[in-house]
Parts: structure tokens; C-alpha cells; sequence
């Protein structure tokens, strides 16, 4: 009886939502399909009849239907269809067989996603402002947006400005002044871009094919990268991907399909690639890419091995620093570190206001950087600018003047380190006869003896908080460099003898470290969204109990180190080191491709963002599409760009202001643990799908969506929900209904968290170490077994203690010299000492990333980014890259400010303009990588680039041989006045990854 | 009666350049009837971020100045076209974008070249103080909104209040010696337009160069010193805030137990005058 009642009650429900619903009209429009409702035995049941835009229904079981969805019993289908839905009891079901499918799977997944539709027709999202004007919200990867649109058009874009019912922010009490942070949140350039990025004249409208490719005759391969496109259907795209998978699958066997993404994506907990794309990935049976570290690199392999945060990726805890410093620290260096350029990452421009406060209280500074950066420039200071690679040798000249003039915490380092015996007898020179003296750096690093002795005495008397990298206590700069291991692990070392957690004395650059209530909880992009993935996201310990969803696992372990992804193809091998930072020695396990017993890749799923613009020595990728073993490439994109035009098939995916998602501001999960103390005010998001998507683009899920149904994963991957009903089931698994409803979230469009008491802030970072007492940092890591002695006592490391020598190392290889137990510095194979004549690439280039645009993203495009004058310069019709380089290197080359330059090595040619400053010394220059244009002047692969694709130039050749670590922020080049000429000749293998270590080339 | 006035704080830029995009996002595809036509996609600078670089490597530093329409009292745009532009009793000014059609005189008024011509459609075009939001009740124009580091402030106050505040808080117009009598303000805006003198002082002891604190440096001109500093522990000195340019200063330099120094500089710019090694007495 119950069971009729339902199924009767669906029927009136449709009928509702063809009422209320446009969205479900829609969606039933021209849909002509029979769906039975039935028992197993037969005899009860419903069929549901879909017919030109109505919807009807009969009682009974009937045998023209086109799909059935079979119950086991009575009661099963009672208890599974009565609402609300319960996911649990749901999975459950699907997983002991308690209902199956009889039917194609697409008809099925439709069925599905058309109930959900009918359960959502009073959903409304937006808020009216009058004239017809609705303003939503979405979450990008530089803060909130409220989006206002009129007439199915975007009409502006702006930050959020709280209102009265908001939350209240946080206030920071220190030195007889009150901070608190303005009630409004805050934006990066590139996300004040918003609006020319969807109406960007190169957004993919249709599904394309490369002309003169036949999945079912002539390939062509060789001309990837030079022929063009034309328009196809969903279908018939949806149909060659399918197929392509299904034979290689058949041909080849598991293995063959490999997939790449980038390392970022459109903002949004379901949509991200972290989530919808590991499912369908997973789903399919796919070759890893696998990524390495890279935006942390040398933290990851090297400063691990002496403080553990390996669940860090060999950062720092954030906790409390931002108060600490504001109340107690004396004096900031900031060493290779630009938050005023790189904001951490996707906090908007959050962490300005509070440098400013640092300013506001005096606070003296002092920066490390080849580069007067942003940073110096907002802050003032003292600039040391040593030659980009050799900074290590400055922090062992200071730990020489710390030990010769016991300027170091000799108490700490004999409780609380391990090893100190071994670095101070490297430092002294007791054990090579080469003191670190501050003379000694010099010659490396070109810093007067006399400053470094000045600031090592001025650090060793002053509570100093090291800013270091892009968060403060981890991140880019250095440690992406050919030293980029040494530098990190230096840091450590310094910290370790200054006592690390002491008040005043920590790691930091007010980037993160604000105080939240990090007990509210809201997941972030990397807990695992609906990926189903246990194994390689966060799901299993952050959202699966809250949010259970069919778990998904890859059939595959063949992997792909991602930076040899052009040898793997070209030579057909390639080795590489694991990125597995739930322990110390997960890095160190080596693995190889192919895996025994698995298919060589044929196909290549690229998926956003462009190679050419952010990896290293990237004309290997050229190569790498070009080559027969390579079958098949799609690539799913919103823009036209980069290597989009090297696919066989490219599938258009639209923005994430065209798609409904949800997710919080900067929470980036389990990929960057806390990532959320960047931001002044926690902020979680509806996301609206603002507008429709643009020409026939979909969303991302929707694209997996359509290539499961064709091989019979529709209902699988979807589990029967849209993408706004995973939404708000993320919405339901987190503390967001204790405090606001799902109505009013989606009509509002953000949620303020609210802070927590003063007395309830975590403390300081590392201070319950310095005190020696249990962890009181709330962060749920080390893995219990990693701790030595006791449960929540000492660091991850063996001794429990900030490790000098590092016994992780000593363990896996003390005989490697390029990353020996003590951390010492050896010279940068693709080298700095420049100065004499006849040496063909005498400048250093260094490359960080981009102040304006998101690597690739917000770049080109056609967008508002381009009339930025330090981002890009028109010149004769086209907008250059900038290339920053010193008056007297520019005019030993007759080259002029806003000249064209052509910038080269052996590796590849970029045109760029010049601009000439006095912001770096003589032999280095500076552009930003990521240039999301890549336009070759002539044959592709054998011509300079006028995009300013500088990783053209960047060394392929990882840091250290027993890592797979990006060394690309340094490149040695030469740079001469463009004379028009446009050929280019590559001088050195493609697949062999050298250096250009111009001292050795000089002695050659 | 109250009116609009902006006051730019230099020292909070650093050249983000999000005030520029947010008129971008605000005007680029949007005509807003009797206030703005479109703005082309490209090459309009409506806020325009100038950047200046002072002194050499090491000794260096840059300051960036968001400049833009000044919204003029005695504005030369509205003098050259009265029917055309006008100036509203909030103190806004507001280039018709009708009347406006093919009047370059508008533009070629305009001493700060704050007034862009769009070619497309034939017009003169500048920052219009977001009059348009405004009206509607908007609080503030959006690039202070979207300014993440407090570079943009505006009020609406009476010209006595302004003119106060002015001199409470140290603000000047920038107005070229034009005397247009702008409602744009800048603070701090000597990081921009002023020079500095600066130089290092170290000591050599046992064969090894170090770095001397406290170092007494006076800065002379002519014959009167008008001003004096010591040296950090890096030995680093600095005279900001020198507007003389091309004249004749010295830097004397003393300090216990050691030979005097001087150095004449003339101020072409601003000077870093290096390392200054100072000899035993």
C-alpha cells in the first residue's frame, strides 16, 4: 500500500515540477521515454510516460516500457523511494544488489536526474536588485564574486560586502591598537576578470574535430599543432571519445588511456578536477599522470626530512602566527618571498591589509630576493639581492656568524634538535676546510660579506619571524629552482637554532595564519567531492563518513612522472618518485613506466590549462603530440589555447559562473591543509550557475556525464544527481544547516562563518613544541604511528625533534651528494656564475609566477588583463609579454625600454618587450611564467614564440636526481634586440634533461 | 552643499591594478544612459597607474600613482565644450556622451590626459566617479570597493571640510600648475615626486668590512644643514622628500673613532652614493 502511495505521489510531483519548475520543462521537453517503476516479481509497480512535454502516469507493470527500475521487494523500494533520501541507505542498496536497471544506462541516468530535478522545482537562486537585476555568487580561484546579471548577460562583477546579518570578523589586540579587517572580501586581478574571461573571443562554442583527423581511416598525426578545426555535435564528439576509449581498452588493454589536468581548475567542490574528473577517470580505467609537488618542490623533498609536516608537503603549520607576529615578533625577513604578487594562493588580495598592519606597527624588514618584488615595494626595507640559486650559501654564512658569535638559542638546540654536531662541523668548515664565512658567500652570491654579517647579528638579537615562500612558511619562489632543495631545508636548520615556536620566533608572511573557528566544518576541494576516491583524496578521512557516494577506484596503477610525460611517449619509458606525503618515505619509492603488465599510453586525455605555459622545456610537448604512438588526444577546454590545438577532438566546457556548484573561499582540503586561515573571513558559497553556458559549451560533469552513458557509467557516475544535487548534498554533509537553510544559502549565495572566541584561538604554531608539551595545534597530523614515543608528542621526525642531520636521509641514501643528511649547498647546475666573455647564456631568467593573471588562466583570452602595463605591452598590433631586465645589460645590448627582444637558449626562442628597471641587478632578468598564449612565428616546434611562453627556456632536468621536482623558476638565456628573424634550431636532445651551467661551459 | 572628493593614499598602492579592471568590468559591454557610453574593450585606461622607480640597485624603490578624471571645479574640458559637459551640484563632472559626439576639443582640453577618445563611436570618454551608481544609492565608486590595501577614500563633504581635512591630513592636488582645482587628493604622493640621497657607511677592522650603526649624517645645503639621521645596522642612510632638483647637497658624515667623510652630490634624480668606507682617526 505505502508503496503505491509513493510511486502515485511521484506521478504528482512531476506534475508539480512542470508547474513550478521552467528548469524541469525544460529538461522533459521533446523527451519521449517510458520508465517502469516495478517489484521484482512483478506484480507491483508504476510506469512513467514522458511524450512531447507532458508528463503522464499508469498504476501497474506494463511491457512496452523503455527502461525499468527493478526493486527486489516491496519494501526495499519503499523504504529506498520515500523522502527525504537517505544516501547511505541508498549506496547501500546499490552495492547488495537490492534494485538493478533493466535498459540503456543513458535512459536510466536521465530518469534519475529528472526526479532529483522534480524534488528541486522550488529552488531559487540569486537575489532580485530591482530593474531586472539579479546578482549571484561564486567562488573563484581569487575570492567570492557576487555576479550581477541582467538579461541572461553578465552585467558586472564586484567583491562581497558583508551585510548587518554577516558574521562579525576577527580582532587582533597588539601592541596597544585593535586590527580588525574591513567588511568586505577581496580580489586578484585575475578574478576582477571575470567577465572578459567568459566572453573571451576564444571560448570553444561547439565540439570540434581536427580536419584531416579520421578516427576510422587517416589520422594524421603529424600535423597536430598546424592543422584546423571543424565544428562537430555532442553526439558524434561524445561518440569518437567513447569509442576511441572502448578500443584502446580492447586493442591495447588497461593502461593504454592516459589523463593530464593541470594543477588548478574553475573553482567549485563538485566541479573541480579533484572531484567529478577522478570519477569519471577512475570509472574508465586510466594512466595517472602523476603530478609532482610543484608548488612546493623543495619543501616537499627537502625540508621534510629535517621538521616531518609531510601531510604539509614540508610546510609549516599556520596556526596563530598571524597574532604572534603582529605581538611579538621585532623584526620580518622576507627570503624569497612575494606575497604581494603570488597572495598565497586563491585568497584574493586578503593578506595586503595585514602587511599593512605590520607596517602600522613599525615592524622593520628586510628582503631576500634577486628581485625587488611587490612585497619591498609595499613594505620598504632592507633588500639583499643575491644571484637567483645561491641564497643557501647566504643562510649557511649566517648560521657561521650565529655559531662564531653565539648568537643562537643554545638551550633550544640542545633540547629540542638533533644532529647539530654534524651541521656546525659543515658550517665551521671542520669537515670540508671551507668556512661558510659571510667572504665565502660573497662569492657566490654577490651580497657584501658586511650585509650578511649585519643581518645575521641583527636576526640572532631580535625576535624575527622568516617569511619565506609564496604562504610565509612554504611555497614557490627558491624552492622551484635547480637549488630549490637546499634552500627549504636551510630554512629549517636556521629556525631550529633561533628556537622555532618560541613567541616572536616562527615562520610567516601574514599570508596565512589568521584566527578561525577551523572547527566548523565545511570540506575543501581536495576532501574528495564526488570522486568516490578513497586512495587519493581526502574523502576517506574528511567527507565520506557525512557524505557517502559510490567509492570509485582505478583499475590502473600505471603512472606517469607528469614532467617526463613527453619521454614516457617520445622514448616509450620513464622514472619518477611518488608524491605520497602521508609519511616521510613515500617519496622516496621510485617508480617506472610502463608498469609490468600494462598497455603504453595511445591516448591522451588533456583536460584544461596549458602545458606550454607552465611546465618546463616545452617544446618536448610539441614533439611529444606529434608522435605515432600517440593515437588519439582530446582535450576538454573552455579556451582555445596553448595545446588545445594539438587535440584530435576538443570537447568545450563552459566557466564556472555557467555551472551550479559549492564550495568555500581558499579551502583547498587536504591538498593544502588550512589553506582557509589565508582569508579574513571564512565564506562559503552557492554557486550559481550565473548565466547559461555560452554557444553548446557544457559543464565539466556534464561532458563525463555524456561519455559514461555511451559506456554504461552514466548512472554510475552521477549516482542519478545533477550537479546542484551534489551540491547540496556537500551542502547537508557539512555544519551549514545548523546555522542557515538551504533556500536562503541558495538565494543568498554565501555564508560568513563565524569566529570563535579569543580565549578558544589555537595557539601559536610549534609553541606547544618549543614548550615541549602535548600538540595543541589543531591539525590531524602526523599519522599516529609516526610519532616516535608518544601520541601527540614531538614531530614527525625519528628523533621527535627538529633534525640538523636528517636520519630520513641517512636512511634512504647518505652517499647523495645532491641531498646529503646535512643540508649543504652545491652549486646550481644550471648556473649563475656569469662574467666572462664568450659564454652564450650569461643572464639568469628567473621566471616566478604571475602577478596578474592565475598561471594560464586570465592571460591572453583577449581579456581586461591585457592593458595591464606590467603584464602585457601592445606593440604593433599584438600584446607581448614583458621581459623585466638591468639598464646596463640592456645597454651593452643596445636595447632600449619597450623594445622587442628575443630571449634564448638551446632549448627555444621567446619574443618579448623589454622593460628596463633598476628592481634587479646586472645578469638577471625577470618575466612570468605562464603565458596561457603560445604562438610560434613559423613551423611549429622550430620557430620562436611571440606569446611568451618562457618556459621555452626553463631546464626539464629535476632538482635532484632521487626526486621528480621542477627546477623551471630559473633558466640560463641570452637576450638580444629582436631583428625580425623567427627560425630557431634546437641544439640539444629532447629528452635528455641538461643544464646550462655556464661556469663548466666556460671551463670547457 | 556637500560634494564627492577622492583621496589617493600612494603609500597603500602597489599596483595591483584591480581599481582599473573593476571600471573595466563596470563599463566594458554596459552603456549607462546620460553617464557613459561603452568603453572599448582595449587600450582606455580610464584609471591609469603610473609607476615611478627611484635611485639604483641596491638603493631603489618604486611608488605607483593611480591617476584619473579629477572631476575638476574650474574644470578645462567643461570650458571647452559647456554644453557638453557638466558639472553636477555633487561636485561630479560628466561628459554627455551624447552631446559629446566628435568633440575632441573635450579631450585636448584636459591637462592631464584623463579624457580618452573612443574611436568607434566618435566620443570623448573618462572616470565618471561612478555618478551612475551612486545615484542609485551605491556608497562608494567600486574601485574603492575593490582596493584590497585602502589607496581610494571618497567623501562627501563641504568644500570648507574638505579643504580642512586637506590640511589636517597633509593631502595636495596634483594639478600640474594648472589650477583646476581638482577633487582628487593625494597622500603620501612625495614616495612619487620627490628624490632621496642615500648612501652606506662601513669600517674595516682586522682585514674584515662591517657594516657601522650609528653613524651621525648630516645633509648640507649651502651652508645650512637641514637635516640629520644615523645610520642603520646596515649602515644605511636616506634624505627623502628632496624636491630641489639639480642643486648642490653634501652628506657629512661622522662617527666616534673614525675620520670624517663627505660627499657632494648634485640632486640629478635620486642618489645612491655607495659604500662610504671611513678611515681610523
Amino acid at each position: 500500500m505505502k508503496l503505491k502511495a509513493i510511486l502515485i505521489g511521484l506521478a504528482v510531483l512531476f506534475k508539480y515540477a512542470k508547474v513550478r519548475s521552467p528548469e524541469f520543462r525544460k529538461r522533459i521537453e521533446g523527451k519521449n521515454l517510458k520508465v517502469q517503476i516495478k517489484t521484482q516479481d512483478g506484480k507491483k509497480g508504476r510506469l512513467y510516460i514522458f511524450k512531447d512535454g507532458a508528463v503522464s502516469s499508469k498504476g501497474g507493470v506494463h511491457d512496452d516500457a523503455d527502461y525499468a527500475l527493478v526493486f527486489k521487494t516491496e519494501k526495499i523500494a519503499a523504504k529506498l523511494l520515500t523522502p527525504p533520501i537517505n544516501q547511505l541507505e541508498q549506496i547501500e542498496a546499490i552495492k547488495n544488489f537490492l534494485f538493478h536497471p533493466e535498459g540503456d544506462d543513458a535512459d536510466g541516468t536521465w530518469f534519475a536526474q529528472t526526479v532529483m530535478a522534480a524534488t528541486a522545482a522550488d529552488w531559487r537562486d540569486g537575489t532580485k536588485m530591482g530593474d531586472g537585476v539579479t546578482r549571484y555568487v561564486t567562488v573563484t580561484n581569487g575570492g567570492p564574486l557576487f555576479v550581477f546579471v541582467k538579461d541572461g548577460k553578465i552585467l558586472r562583477t564586484t567583491p562581497i560586502e558583508f551585510d548587518d546579518k554577516d558574521a562579525k570578523g576577527f580582532t587582533i589586540k597588539a601592541r596597544g591598537k585593535e586590527f580588525t579587517p574591513p567588511r568586505k572580501t577581496s580580489l586578484s586581478p585575475h578574478a576582477m576578470n571575470w567577465k572578459s574571461m567568459v566572453y573571451a573571443p576564444n571560448r570553444i562554442m561547439t565540439p570540434m574535430k581536427r580536419v584531416d583527423f579520421d578516427p576510422n581511416g587517416e589520422r594524421n598525426i603529424q600535423n597536430r599543432g598546424d592543422s584546423g578545426y571543424e565544428p562537430i555535435s555532442w553526439d558524434e564528439a561524445f561518440d569518437i571519445v567513447a569509442g576511441e576509449i572502448k578500443r584502446m581498452k580492447k586493442q591495447y588493454g588497461q593502461g593504454a588511456i592516459a589523463h593530464s589536468n593541470g594543477s588548478h581548475h574553475n573553482w567549485g567542490n563538485i566541479g573541480y578536477y579533484l572531484s567529478a574528473k577522478i570519477r569519471f577517470m577512475n570509472a574508465i580505467g586510466t594512466t595517472e599522470v602523476h603530478h609532482n609537488p610543484d608548488s612546493w618542490e623543495g619543501w616537499y623533498w627537502g625540508a621534510t626530512h629535517h621538521w616531518g609536516n609531510s601531510l604539509r608537503v614540508g610546510g609549516g603549520e599556520p596556526f596563530g602566527t598571524v597574532e604572534d607576529c603582529m605581538k611579538n615578533a621585532e623584526m620580518v625577513v622576507f627570503w624569497s618571498s612575494n606575497p604581494e604578487a603570488t597572495n598565497g594562493i586563491y585568497s584574493g588580495l586578503e593578506g595586503s591589509i595585514r602587511r599593512q598592519w605590520l607596517k602600522e606597527l613599525d615592524i622593520p624588514f628586510v628582503h631576500i630576493d634577486p628581485h625587488y618584488n611587490d612585497t619591498a615595494q609595499m613594505l620598504g626595507g632592507k633588500w639583499i639581492s643575491p644571484r637567483p640559486t645561491t641564497s643557501p650559501a647566504i643562510a649557511l654564512a649566517i648560521a657561521y656568524v650565529w655559531m662564531t658569535e653565539g648568537l643562537y638559542d643554545k638551550d633550544y638546540v640542545a633540547t629540542h634538535t638533533h644532529g647539530f654536531d654534524a651541521w656546525q662541523a659543515y658550517v665551521l668548515g671542520d669537515e670540508d676546510g671551507t668556512p661558510k664565512t659571510p667572504e665565502w658567500q660573497e662569492a657566490e652570491t654577490g651580497v657584501p660579506a658586511k650585509d650578511i654579517r649585519a643581518l645575521a647579528r641583527q636576526w640572532g638579537s631580535k625576535k624575527t619571524y622568516l617569511a619565506v615562500g609564496g604562504m610565509g612558511n612554504t611555497f614557490g619562489g627558491a624552492a622551484r629552482n635547480p637549488t630549490g632543495n637546499q634552500w627549504p631545508r636551510m630554512m629549517v636548520c636556521l629556525m631550529a637554532m633561533q628556537g622555532l615556536g618560541k613567541p616572536g620566533i616562527n615562520m610567516g608572511n601574514m599570508q596565512m595564519g589568521v584566527p578561525h573557528d577551523f572547527g566548523f566544518y565545511f570540506p575543501g576541494y581536495a576532501d574528495g567531492g564526488m570522486s568516490g576516491d578513497l586512495n587519493h583524496t581526502g574523502l576517506a578521512v574528511s567527507l565520506y563518513q557525512r557524505m557517502p557516494q559510490l567509492a570509485s577506484i582505478n583499475p590502473s596503477t600505471q603512472k606517469i612522472p607528469r614532467l617526463k610525460l613527453p619521454d614516457a611517449i617520445i622514448d616509450g619509458h620513464a622514472e619518477g618518485y611518488l608524491w605520497d606525503a602521508m609519511r616521510i618515505e613515500g617519496q622516496f619509492k621510485k617508480f617506472s613506466y610502463p608498469a609490468p603488465g600494462h598497455s603504453p599510453v595511445h591516448m591522451l586525455y588533456r583536460y584544461g590549462s596549458s602545458i606550454l605555459g607552465t611546465l618546463s622545456d616545452v617544446n618536448r610537448y610539441v614533439e611529444m603530440y606529434k608522435h605515432p604512438s600517440l593515437e588519439f588526444v582530446v582535450n576538454q577546454s573552455i579556451w582555445h589555447e596553448g595545446d588545445t590545438s594539438f587535440a584530435d577532438i576538443i570537447l568545450p566546457a563552459c566557466t564556472h559562473l555557467e555551472r551550479y556548484d559549492i564550495g568555500e573561499w581558499a579551502n583547498a582540503g587536504g591538498y593544502g591543509a588550512h589553506f582557509n586561515s589565508q582569508v579574513n573571513h571564512r565564506v562559503v558559497a552557492f554557486q550559481s550557475k550565473c548565466i547559461e553556458p555560452l554557444g553548446e559549451s557544457k559543464s565539466d560533469y556534464d561532458i563525463f556525464a555524456g561519455i559514461a552513458e555511451r559506456v554504461g557509467l552514466g548512472s554510475y557516475f552521477t549516482e542519478g544527481c545533477r550537479d546542484i544535487d551534489w551540491a547540496k548534498r556537500m551542502f547537508d554533509a557539512s555544519d551549514l544547516p545548523q546555522h542557515i537553510s538551504w533556500k536562503e544559502f541558495m538565494k543568498k549565495g554565501y555564508f560568513v562563518v563565524p569566529t570563535e572566541k579569543e580565549e578558544l584561538r589555537a595557539p601559536a604554531a610549534f609553541s606547544w613544541f618549543a614548550n615541549s608539551t602535548m600538540k595543541t595545534s589543531p591539525e590531524p597530523m602526523p599519522l599516529p604511528g609516526d610519532y616516535t614515543e608518544t601520541f601527540g608528542k614531538g614531530l614527525q621526525t625519528q628523533s621527535g625533534k627538529l633534525e640538523f642531520e636528517a636520519q630520513s636521509l641517512k636512511r634512504f641514501d647518505k652517499d647523495d651528494e645532491e641531498r646529503p643528511p646535512v643540508a649543504k649547498y652545491r652549486k646550481s647546475w644550471e648556473g649563475p656564475h656569469i662574467g666572462d666573455t664568450g659564454i652564450h647564456y650569461p643572464i639568469q631568467l628567473i621566471t616566478p609566477h604571475s602577478r596578474f593573471s592565475f598561471h594560464t588562466q586570465g592571460d591572453g583570452k583577449d581579456s581586461f588583463l591585457n592593458d595591464i602595463k606590467d603584464h602585457r605591452e601592445m606593440i604593433d598590433g599584438h600584446y607581448y609579454w614583458i621581459m623585466r631586465l638591468n639598464k646596463d645589460d640592456a645597454e651593452a645590448r643596445g636595447i632600449q625600454n619597450h623594445d622587442l627582444i628575443k630571449a634564448h637558449n638551446t632549448r627555444g626562442a621567446v619574443i618579448c618587450v623589454a622593460h628596463l628597471t633598476e628592481r634587479l641587478k646586472p645578469g638577471v632578468a625577470h618575466s612570468y611564467e605562464s603565458s596561457a598564449v603560445w604562438a610560434p612565428l613559423g613551423k611549429v616546434g622550430k620557430s620562436a614564440d611571440k606569446g611568451g611562453c618562457v618556459n621555452l627556456l626553463s631546464p626539464s632536468r629535476t632538482q635532484i636526481k632521487q626526486a621528480h621536482s621542477m627546477a623551471n623558476g630559473l633558466s640560463m638565456i641570452q637576450i638580444e634586440k629582436w631583428d625580425g628573424s623567427i627560425e630557431f634550431d634546437r641544439e640539444i636532445p629532447l629528452t635528455t634533461a641538461q643544464g646550462l651551467n655556464a661556469e663548466k661551459e666556460a671551463a670547457e | 552643499m556637500k560634494k564627492w572628493n577622492m583621496i589617493i593614499d600612494v603609500a597603500n598602492c602597489t599596483n595591483c591594478n584591480v581599481c582599473a579592471l573593476a571600471v573595466q568590468d563596470e563599463h566594458v559591454g554596459n552603456a549607462f544612459a546620460g553617464y557613459a557610453e561603452e568603453m572599448p574593450k582595449h587600450g582606455h585606461r580610464w584609471i591609469n597607474i603610473e609607476r615611478r622607480e627611484r635611485g639604483s640597485a641596491p638603493a631603489t624603490d618604486v611608488a605607483y600613482l593611480p591617476t584619473m578624471c579629477q572631476h575638476c571645479d574650474d574644470a578645462p574640458c567643461q570650458k571647452a565644450a559647456p554644453d557638453a559637459v557638466k558639472k553636477r551640484d555633487d561636485g561630479i563632472v560628466i561628459i554627455d556622451p551624447v552631446k559629446s559626439k566628435g568633440r575632441r576639443e573635450i579631450m585636448e582640453a584636459c591637462p592631464y590626459g584623463a579624457v580618452w577618445w573612443n574611436e568607434e563611436k566618435d566620443i570623448p570618454q573618462h572616470w565618471i566617479f561612478d555618478a551612475h551608481l551612486l545615484d542609485q544609492g551605491w556608497a562608494e565608486p567600486r574601485c574603492e570597493t575593490a582596493c584590497a590595501t585602502a589607496a581610494f577614500k571618497s567623501v562627501k563633504l563641504t568644500d570648507d571640510e574638505m579643504a580642512k581635512r586637506a590640511r589636517d591630513e597633509g593631502l595636495v592636488q596634483r594639478d600640474e600648475g594648472h589650477d583646476t582645482k581638482p577633487r582628487l587628493y593625494y597622500k603620501n604622493l612625495w614616495r612619487y615626486d620627490s628624490d632621496f640621497i642615500a648612501g652606506s657607511v662601513c669600517v674595516q677592522k682586522d682585514g674584515i668590512t662591517d657594516c657601522l650603526e650609528g653613524a651621525d649624517i648630516a645633509l648640507s645645503k649651502g651652508e645650512a644643514i637641514i637635516a640629520r639621521t644615523k645610520t642603520d645596522a646596515y649602515g644605511d642612510f636616506k634624505f627623502d622628500q628632496l624636491v630641489d632638483k639639480g642643486a648642490e647637497f653634501a652628506v657629512h658624515i661622522t662617527a666616534e673613532g673614525y675620520q670624517n667623510e663627505v660627499r657632494k652630490t648634485s640632486l640629478e634624480g635620486s642618489i645612491y652614493l655607495g659604500d662610504i668606507a671611513l678611515q681610523d682617526k
